[in-house]
C-alpha cells in the first residue's frame, strides 16, 4: 500500500470511529487501536501513540462546547486530574516495559468493560445525598443548570473516586485511550455526581490526562507523524460532525450496534494477545 | 471610579473554552499543512507500520521538531502540529492557575500547580 492510499483509508476509518464515538458518547479512541492493529496491521505501539494524540483533539474540541454550557465542574476536574495525570505517567512507563501481548490482552478487557458500560442503564433517579466532610472541605460540591432552574449537588466518597481516577489514568497512559467510561464510573457511581456533570467533566479531564502520557510517548518515538496525521484529522472531523447531528438522531440502535462491534474487537484483541500475534 | 473586571467562574470557563478551541484548530491547521507537503513528496512510497522501529531522534523532541519545521519537512511540520495539540491542555491548566489565583482560591492554585508540574514532567522529563 502506498502512503497516500494508507492515509486516505486510515483517515476515513478514523472519521467513522470519531463520528460513531461522538454519537454514542463512548469516544472513538477505544476502537481506534484495534482498528489500526487488526485491520491495518500497525504495530500496537504506533497505534497507541496515534490514538492518544487523537484523544487530546476530541476531548479538547468537545470540552470547549461543554464548559460553556456550565455542566462541567472545573474544581472536581482539577482535583481529580492530580490522580489521572499521575496514573497516566505510570501507565505510559508501564507501556514501555510490558510486552505487546500483555497490552493487547489488557486492551481486550478494557474494550469489554466499555461495551458493558454502554449497555448499562443510566441512573436517572434524583439523588439527595448529605454533605460529605472531605468534599466540602475541598469545595467539590457544585450546581448545574437543569430543566427547572439551577440544581445543586453534593459529592461523596472522595478517596474511592480519587483511587478509581488513578486507575483510569493508568489505563489511559497504557492503552492510549481516554478511559471516559471509567472516569464517568468513578464520578457517577462512586462519588455520586449527577450523570450530566460526570460525563462533561470526564470529557474535560480526558485531554489533560492524555497530554501527561503523550509527552512520554513522543520522547520514546511512539508517535509517528505519518500515522498520527490521518488518525487525528479523521477522528477530529468525525467527532465535530457527530456533535452537530447528535440532536437529530435516535442513538439507541447505534449504541447497541457499536457495543456489539466493541465486543467483537475485544475478542479479536484477546485472541491475538493470547496467541502472541500482537 | 473604574470598576475592576471581576474574574468569575463563568468568565474563566469562557476563556478556557476559547483557548481549547483555538489550540485544537491551530494544531489541525498545522497538521494539515504538514500533511500536504508529506503526501506530495512521499505519497507514492510504500508504507509499513508492522514492525516497530521508533521514530528518529529529530521527531522525538522540541528542538528536532523545530529544526525539521524550519527545513519545511512534512513529517516535522505534522509533529509540530501534534506538539501544539499536546500543549493545549497544558496551557489550559496554566491558565487555571491564574484563574484560581484571581478568585483567591489558594487551595486550588496549589492543586492546579501540582497538575501543571506533572504535565511538564511528562512533556519535558522524558
Amino acid at each position: 500500500m502506498t502512503v497516500l492510499t494508507f492515509s486516505l483509508l486510515v483517515c476515513a476509518s478514523s472519521l467513522i470511529a470519531g463520528l460513531v464515538g461522538a454519537l454514542t458518547g463512548l469516544g472513538g479512541g477505544v476502537v481506534l487501536v484495534p482498528l489500526l492493529t487488526l485491520f491495518f496491521k500497525v504495530d500496537i505501539r504506533y497505534a497507541i501513540g496515534a490514538s492518544l494524540v487523537s484523544v487530546i483533539a476530541t476531548s479538547s474540541g468537545a470540552a470547549a462546547a461543554y464548559v460553556k454550557e456550565g455542566f462541567s465542574n472545573i474544581r472536581i476536574g482539577m482535583f481529580l486530574e492530580i490522580a489521572t495525570t499521575l496514573g497516566a505517567l505510570l501507565g505510559a512507563n508501564l507501556a514501555a516495559r510490558a510486552s505487546t501481548h500483555a497490552i493487547a490482552i489488557v486492551f481486550g478487557v478494557a474494550l469489554l468493560f466499555s461495551a458493558y458500560f454502554t449497555r448499562r442503564p443510566r441512573s436517572q433517579a434524583e439523588r439527595e445525598v448529605p454533605q460529605d466532610r472531605v468534599a466540602t472541605r475541598l469545595h467539590l460540591n457544585g450546581s448545574f443548570p437543569d430543566v427547572d432552574g439551577v440544581r445543586s449537588y453534593n459529592v461523596q466518597h472522595v478517596p474511592a473516586g480519587w483511587s478509581l481516577m488513578f486507575v483510569a489514568g493508568a489505563l489511559s497512559g497504557l492503552l492510549g485511550i481516554g478511559s471516559g467510561a471509567m472516569k464517568v464510573l468513578a464520578m457517577d457511581q462512586a462519588m455520586k455526581i449527577p450523570f450530566k456533570v460526570s460525563t462533561t467533566t470526564s470529557n474535560f479531564m480526558i485531554g489533560v490526562t492524555a497530554a501527561a502520557s503523550a509527552g512520554v510517548y513522543l520522547g520514546r518515538g511512539y508517535i509517528d507523524p505519518g500515522l498520527a496525521m490521518p488518525v487525528m484529522l479523521g477522528v477530529l472531523a468525525g467527532s465535530l460532525l457527530g456533535a452537530r447531528i447528535l440532536v437529530r438522531l435516535q442513538t439507541k440502535w447505534l449504541r447497541l450496534g457499536f457495543s456489539l462491534v466493541i465486543v467483537l474487537l475485544a475478542i479479536e484483541m484477546l485472541y491475538n494477545g493470547l496467541s502472541g500475534r500482537i | 471610579m473604574r470598576l475592576e473586571p471581576k474574574w468569575t467562574d463563568e468568565k474563566i470557563e469562557n476563556v478556557v473554552a476559547n483557548l481549547l478551541r483555538a489550540g485544537v484548530l491551530l494544531s489541525a491547521l498545522i497538521v494539515l499543512i504538514g500533511a500536504c507537503i508529506y503526501l506530495v513528496r512521499h505519497g507514492h512510497s510504500p508504507v509499513d507500520y508492522r514492525v516497530f522501529r521508533g521514530e528518529p531522534a529529530d521527531l522525538r523532541g522540541v528542538r528536532g521538531i523545530t529544526h525539521d519545521t524550519i527545513s519545511l519537512r512534512g513529517r516535522g511540520i505534522i509533529q509540530l502540529g501534534l506538539l501544539v495539540l499536546m500543549a493545549t491542555p497544558v496551557t489550559r491548566v496554566a491558565f487555571s492557575v491564574f484563574g484560581f489565583a484571581k478568585e483567591g482560591d489558594r487551595m486550588y492554585v496549589v492543586f492546579t500547580v501540582i497538575v501543571f508540574s506533572i504535565l511538564l514532567y511528562g512533556l519535558l522529563g522524558s
